[in-house]
């Protein structure tokens, strides 16, 4: 499989005389194309970080980053990798620019030196794609947080990347926002086949994706299919994170079962009851 | 309270008015407001009025909407007319104790008012009838050549924008803000002037670093989207001159040709 993103020994350090504090110690990740990547940890873990040196907003104090093969710490690479690597924040209201939606979408196409015509194509192409075409001429400010953070999607979306790396996108949204939010993420990986790196506390959400990453520390602990990584429940308690309910009342129970979904827990547990 | 402030003062629509280029409403607007102040005949005065009259008409704005927009201006006009009254050597008409009224002096109150107040009209006949991003768009245009003086045009017009966009966000911000202190017993609504000032304080402070951070995260938000400041840059809506602009421009610039021949012949 193609490998779209590749860390070697990243390292990070936020001030050069502590240099003991790292942000990030020697993580070395491949990221294979089409794959919706779920990169958990807690506050301060340092996940954050990594999601930014994806697409050369922070560069690596030691330690090499290449995202399709084009090295982030040379700035002439810069805008090739920003436009396939595209990244969406946890605030929407700090991501959108313009007054009018469709000005807003517009943006990076318009940064890109697109032609009009196709900055229209393309602005009405993403507004459906997350739903909210009907919405094209309204103000940003008249809309919910998951509307807003779909518009900062459809935006990053525009550029046509490869890649969408999401930083905690649902953090600030409502259940009804967050579940919107997650509906787009996951059509978008599976319709258009495009690379998904979610920045995420919520096991839930983890639990939906193809591979689970787990950082502490500034050094990853965990890789695996979600499968995988939540058979190591102490382990996870112990860096603060909490297993997705139907994987924890499996193992009080002593099962050494992982269930993903509340179907497949009922199953495992009529099977149990059953003897 | 304050989330009902709208954006400027745009009323979407879609007359003649609403049609017409943001740059070529700037510019007619502009060279009214010069000819109004170049200009001192009633003739010329009824055909600015006019003038106004006819755009109302045809952009359907509401007439009370415009004469609340002359509200706060009230005051300033009656203050600039009684003293040019009173002041205004000349003929005079009217005296008591030790004022006089003077010919003179009624005829430029009479003039410095509607003066005023059409400049009032006709800039909110502006407002009123585009929306604030084609009035920066067109402010871009027109001050392109400024550029080649190393005014940075663009990141003017950017600043605009993004002040627009968060005008709404930071009062949404202030009514938390003052919830939250009102919550633990902060107290506005009292006090001399100095007090409410100082009552402020616990406002301002957080509003201004989140602005900060806010700022910060939309420098970054940017940054991931290309933006490399202005060059290069393509538009998603081009201006484009149509013919509406060319029968306005032309109506306009006869107008005001008029109006400055009436002074000059001095009906």
């Amino acid at each position: 499989m193609e490998k779209v993103i590749r860390t070697e020994k990243l390292t990070f350090t936020y001030s050069a005389e502590e240099a003991r504090s790292f942000a990030l110690r020697k993580v070395s990740l491949d990221i294979e194309k089409g794959t919706f990547v779920a990169v958990l940890g807690h506050n301060g873990s340092g996940k954050s970080t990594f999601a930014k040196h994806l697409n050369g907003i922070l560069l690596p104090s030691e330690g090499k980053v290449y995202s399709f093969g084009f090295d982030t710490s040379d700035p002439e690479n810069l805008i090739n990798i920003r436009r396939n690597v595209g990244m969406v924040f946890q605030n929407p209201d700090n991501q959108l620019v313009a007054t009018v939606v469709e000005e807003d979408v517009a943006f990076a196409p318009e940064n890109m030196g697109v032609p009009s015509d196709e900055i229209r194509s393309r602005v009405d192409d993403v507004l459906k794609t997350v739903g909210m075409e009907k919405f094209k001429k309204h103000a940003p400010h008249m809309l919910s947080g998951g509307q807003k953070q779909r518009i900062a999607i459809a935006g990053i979306l525009a550029m046509e990347p490869n890649v969408l790396v999401m930083d905690e996108p649902t953090a600030m949204l409502d259940p009804v926002g967050r579940k919107e939010v997650m509906a787009t993420i996951h059509r978008l990986n599976k319709e258009k086949g495009i690379t998904v790196i979610l920045i995420t506390h919520h096991m839930d959400e983890a639990a939906q994706a193809d591979r689970i990453v787990v950082i502490n520390a500034g050094q990853v602990t965990h890789d695996g299919t979600p499968r995988e990584v939540f058979a190591h429940r102490k382990e996870l308690l112990d860096i603060g994170l909490a297993v997705p309910q139907t994987v924890e009342i499996l193992d009080e129970l002593g099962l050494k079962d992982v269930a993903l979904s509340v179907d497949e827990c009922c199953d495992i547990l009529e099977k149990y009851l059953k003897g | 309270m304050l989330k009902d402030i709208t954006l400027g003062q745009f009323f979407p629509g879609n007359t003649f008015m609403h049609k017409l280029d943001p740059r070529v409403k700037l510019v007619v607007c502009f060279v009214f407001i010069i000819v109004l102040f170049i200009t001192e005949n009633l003739a010329a005065y009824a055909l600015a009025a006019l003038f106004i009259i006819l755009g109302v008409k045809v952009s359907k704005t509401s007439p009370k909407m415009l004469l609340k927009s002359l509200k706060p201006i009230m005051f300033l006009v009656l203050f600039t007319s009684i003293l040019n009254i009173f002041y205004i050597e000349g003929e005079v008409l009217v005296r008591f104790w030790i004022l006089k009224v003077t010919k003179e002096g009624l005829m430029t109150a009479f003039y410095m008012t509607s003066r005023i107040i059409m400049l009032v009209c006709a800039t909110s006949l502006l407002m009123y009838t585009t929306s604030p991003i084609s009035l920066t768009d067109a402010l871009e245009h027109l001050l392109a050549p400024l550029n080649k003086v190393k005014f940075p045009v663009h990141e003017f017009s950017m600043m605009m924008t993004i002040a627009m966009r968060f005008i709404p966000t930071l009062i949404e911000e202030t009514d938390k803000i003052m919830a939250a202190q009102k919550a633990r017993g902060a107290d506005f609504e009292s006090g001399n002037i100095f007090a409410r000032a100082k009552a402020l304080i616990p406002i301002l402070v957080p509003l201004f670093v989140s602005s900060f951070r806010r700022a910060d995260e939309l420098a970054t938000a940017m940054e991931c989207r290309l933006y490399q400041g202005g060059e290069g840059r393509t538009r998603l809506n081009v201006l484009k001159l149509t013919k509406y602009d060319y029968v306005f421009m032309v109506f306009s610039a006869i107008s005001f040709v008029l109006m400055i021949l009436l002074n000059v012949v001095g009906i």
